[in-house]
């Protein structure tokens, strides 16, 4: 049943241009970045070979495309997730969903699945650009496995969220306004709250906050091939709270409240 | 010997399996509603056998949609009972559900599906399994007329076939109830007629629950009648009982030089007189009699050039209006 409204996501994301146009920006931005890093990374490579344990080609090459695909999910995910429920109501579709056999868990969890196969695409067509590396070199699989693992949790938890901002409302524009405000508020809170908390010896706020920032987990661990099990959980975590919180507000919306 | 027994032995089986078909197949008790203050639908009750088909009637706003949005689910009522072929609705929904279609007022369409993907997705959503699936799709396409536009979008046909998509989801997992919120309305008179009578055909196999404010269409396709206003009950009876309601027993008269009306009421047997125009009268008879030979007599004897004389009949509207209209006053 949840593969059922996924796959009907899935081909709902693909007969709108909106998505076609954010897979195409999407590896413009980040195949130009690549082929600039390996320009730079071509010009340096004699000072490197002169440093004893040189950065890799991974590092300086493939962690930057990572890096740029977390600002773009940033950007682009809520636009994704905006019609997921607000589009439906919208049409006046949504009833067909909830007559059926269903559960709010299955309607939820479906739309989810339906919006992290298209981002596991999105993220799975930009890494065949790495993989090209292979052609003339080696590379770290380690970091690049981390480094997938990162980008998909925190791909996750954004559209956890953007599909919470798309329960709110039945107009899917107000919906990825609300999504946006809402990732780039837990941003900011990643950006100076965490560090703060713990350096003044308060752990628990410092976790809260850790957990509401996904990018900075990213950059911090996955993104340096550090497999942190914390951040593991804080994304999964995240996600979680979102999925409930969206669960909960179609259960309201049935009461009428 | 053995075969035609063993085949006698498995239909005993198949029987016994679906035999727990309860004759019953909605039941809500005492459904109530509010938003807000307002108190959409109060103390709703109604009962629908296998193979009837039930009228919900009503003005605007008489709460007929919140009624139906509760019996599919889409509603949580604030109280009262409701279930479908014996299920609990609010206890089980998803079960209950399965034994649902519903055609809300606005059909719940994707415009950038085609019809046939479109139905095979209402059938996934009711967990129909694929080789049911494939013949269930077809049939739905069938019956509700839509072969000629099977593989074409959704958005893209008039809204005639848009409705005939609309009932078609509601019916592709046949359901034991069709709930259909104003099916009829906003199509030409020759569709309206043709969805009127797939309502028809509907109702010989599933129990079809319909709401609409078009008065004549219950008289033709319903049997049984259910009228709402301001959120109550205020009529519940088949359709004959809805005939004789109220109907007394009255003529219309007409007459090319009528008298006073204190003149008409004044013959024996004439309970009331009242104009309906110039020249024509509605003579409603007291009990237990029947003046009609009194009047012939009287239009005869005094010239008042007698033009017409038929037995008025209650229509639907009749009672319709009597009921929603007194409680306004």
């Amino acid at each position: 049943m949840i593969l059922t409204i996924a796959v009907k996501e899935l081909r709902a994301l693909f007969a709108s241009p909106l998505a076609w146009i954010i897979l195409t920006l999407t590896q413009l931005i980040v195949s130009y970045g690549f082929l600039q890093r390996i320009d730079n990374f071509v010009e340096l490579q004699p000072q490197l070979a002169e440093i004893p344990n040189p950065p890799g080609v991974t590092a300086l090459v493939v962690t930057p495309v990572y890096l740029t695909i977390a600002d773009i999910l940033l950007f682009t995910v809520p636009l994704l997730a905006m019609r997921l429920i607000a589009e439906e109501r919208r049409n006046q579709t949504m009833v067909m969903l909830m007559s059926a056999p269903l559960s709010m868990i299955d309607i939820v969890l479906g739309k989810f699945c339906g919006l992290m196969l298209f981002l596991l695409l999105a993220v799975g067509i930009v890494t065949l650009m790495p993989f090209a590396l292979l052609l003339g070199g080696h590379l770290d699989f380690g970091l690049l496995a981390s480094l997938l693992l990162g980008i998909m949790l925190l791909a996750a938890s954004f559209a956890a969220v953007g599909l919470y901002a798309s329960t709110l409302t039945a107009q899917p524009i107000i919906a990825a306004l609300i999504g946006f405000g809402l990732l780039l508020l837990m941003l900011l809170v990643g950006e100076t709250a965490a560090d703060g908390l713990r350096d003044r010896g308060w752990p628990v706020p410092a976790a809260l906050a850790q957990v509401l920032s996904p990018l900075k987990n990213f950059i911090d661990t996955f993104a340096r091939g550090v497999f942190d099990s914390s951040c593991v959980a804080c994304s999964l975590l995240l996600t979680v709270a979102f999925l409930v919180l969206a669960i909960r507000r179609l259960d309201a919306a049935r009461l009428g409240d | 010997m053995r075969a035609s027994d063993i085949v006698a032995q498995c239909c005993d089986d198949a029987t016994i399996m679906t035999a727990p078909t309860p004759d019953i197949t909605v039941s809500a008790q005492g459904l109530s509603r509010n938003f807000g203050a307002r108190q959409a639908v109060n103390a709703i009750s109604l009962e629908l056998k296998r193979g009837e088909i039930l009228g919900l009637l009503g003005p605007n706003g008489a709460g007929k949609t919140t009624t139906m949005q509760m019996l599919t689910g889409n509603l949580a009522p604030h109280g009262g009972v409701i279930r479908i072929c014996g299920i609990d609705l609010i206890e089980q929904p998803t079960i209950a559900k399965a034994h649902l279609g519903y055609l809300p007022e606005h059909p719940p369409l994707y415009r950038e599906m085609t019809v046939r993907e479109y139905l095979d997705l209402a059938a996934q959503l009711h967990r129909v399994a694929m080789p049911r699936r494939r013949t269930a799709v077809a049939e739905a396409i069938e019956r509700c007329g839509l072969a000629g536009v099977a593989s074409r979008l959704i958005g893209a046909l008039s809204k005639g076939f848009q409705q005939r998509a609309g009932i078609a989801q509601a019916i592709v997992h046949a359901p034991d109830v069709v709930i259909l919120d104003e099916p009829t309305v906003g199509l030409d008179p020759n569709q309206i007629r043709e969805i009127r009578s797939l309502i028809r055909e509907l109702g010989q196999n599933y129990s079809v629950v319909l709401s609409t404010h078009i008065l004549p269409e219950v008289e033709g396709v319903c049997d049984r009648v259910q009228i709402m206003h301001h959120g109550n009950t205020v009529f519940s009876d088949t359709i004959a009982g809805l005939k004789q309601f109220h109907s007394g027993r009255s003529v219309l008269l007409g007459l090319r030089q009528p008298p006073e009306i204190s003149v008409l009421s004044a013959i024996a047997g004439v309970a009331r007189a009242e104009p309906v125009s110039a020249n024509i009268f509605r003579i409603g008879f007291a009990d237990d009699s029947d003046p009609t030979d009194a009047l012939v007599r009287h239009a005869v004897d005094n010239r008042w050039g007698l033009t017409q004389l038929t037995p008025a009949q209650t229509t639907i509207e009749d009672v319709f209006v009597q009921l929603t209209r007194t409680e306004d006053a």
